[in-house]
């Protein structure tokens, strides 16, 4: 004899602490914009209400790596300001996330040239690639999506290695005057 | 409107100008490097002229031009050129009115007086042997950022300037990117892999 149980009259359920963690951590993401070009104007559409960023717990930018749960790279990255982002990265704590916004930030787009690096998962590891030049909101609103399910599961970019780890050519220069 | 701003510094300048022309109303001169401080000098503070303004300052690289078309992508297709591979005609072959292989470099100002509303293009050839000028500072502030960026761009010397460090690329840059010898594919990244 087995015993049934009507399980919707059950008012408690069970879950794994890393999926219970995942499903509260996807739905509150604290997001750090590292915003440097015309990318940064559609990120501002999708952030404002039309688009409405906040139905996936997103709405709330933080301007402190500290604070932030995913770095949103949203806009062209030149050599010159690569230190600065990967600074960013290792100021944030973990578990972060990164998505790269626009073809800039995923491959170089159609720069090829002196000045830009050529996607920036040569410099930190990166979790969501959202193409377009620049994305659509629509297309932004897919790639949050799909964040969240990575962070629902609670996979992540491979991690990037510890800086004292790193090889002698990846150190960051110590240049305080990197960002004038 | 003052037409005669060529002829006019033709006959005050003689030995520094080589060249003028009056192009559309666009008024332009070839000066040479050693009279640049004295001409633009007088440009500013002669009330007949009074260019209050330097509204831009660049340079050229004439290291490849009119020579070939070698930079340019080759065509597998045969589809016509564009238009701006098309050899020119002689009649549409610009003249610069100094040598390529002597001068390789060119700088180009731009004035504008806004008390007289009129406008001038003052060109520098410069030779690759020395590639230094006067800086212009002095005499329009707005001077400093274009040399910098002269500076960086195609290492252009300014004696003078109070602070000639580049402006756009990083100190530890290697060579001056505009120019035109400088590799298209010559990457130097601060980190990461040179990609």
């Amino acid at each position: 004899m087995v015993a049934t149980v009507d399980t919707t009259q059950l008012n408690w359920m069970t879950t794994r602490v890393d999926a219970a963690l995942g499903w509260a951590r996807k739905f509150s993401i604290f997001q750090y914009p590292f915003v440097t070009a015309c990318c940064g104007m559609e990120y501002m559409a999708t952030a404002t209400s039309h688009y409405d960023m906040d139905r996936f717990g997103a709405g709330f930018p933080r301007f402190s790596p500290r604070q932030a749960d995913v770095l949103f790279v949203v806009g062209t990255i030149s050599h010159k300001i690569a230190p600065v982002l990967r600074r960013v990265y290792d100021q944030m704590a973990d578990p972060k996330w990164v998505v790269a916004f626009g073809v800039c930030t995923c491959t170089g787009g159609f720069y090829d040239n002196y000045a830009t690096v050529m996607g920036i998962d040569t410099i930190i590891p990166v979790d969501v690639y959202i193409p377009g030049c620049p994305p659509r909101p629509e297309n932004v609103l897919d790639g949050l999506m799909k964040l969240q399910d990575k962070i629902a599961q609670g996979t992540r970019a491979p991690q990037a290695p510890d800086p004292a780890q790193r090889p002698d050519e990846l150190h960051t220069p110590h240049r305080p005057e990197a960002h004038l | 409107m003052t037409s005669d701003l060529t002829t006019m510094l033709h006959a005050r300048f003689p030995a520094q100008i080589i060249a003028a022309h009056n192009y559309r109303s666009q008024q332009t001169v070839l000066i040479k490097r050693e009279g640049l401080l004295e001409i633009t000098r007088a440009l500013k503070d002669d009330p007949s002229m009074a260019f209050d303004f330097l509204m831009d300052l660049s340079c050229v690289d004439y290291l490849k031009f009119g020579k070939s078309q070698a930079s340019a992508p080759t065509l597998t297709t045969p589809s016509p050129l564009p238009y701006y591979m098309e050899p020119k005609t002689d009649a549409e072959t610009w003249t610069r009115g100094v040598s390529h292989d002597e001068y390789r470099f060119e700088l180009v100002y731009h004035f504008y007086s806004s008390s007289l509303n009129h406008r001038l293009r003052v060109k520098v050839p410069l030779t690759s042997a020395d590639l230094t000028v006067d800086s212009l500072t002095g005499l329009w502030h707005s001077a400093d950022w274009f040399e910098r960026e002269v500076w960086d761009m195609f290492g252009v010397r300014f004696a003078g300037h109070p602070n000639l460090k580049r402006i756009l690329m990083y100190e530890e840059f290697k060579g001056h990117p505009l120019r035109k010898d400088y590799p298209v594919r010559k990457r130097q990244p601060l980190i990461g892999p040179a990609n």
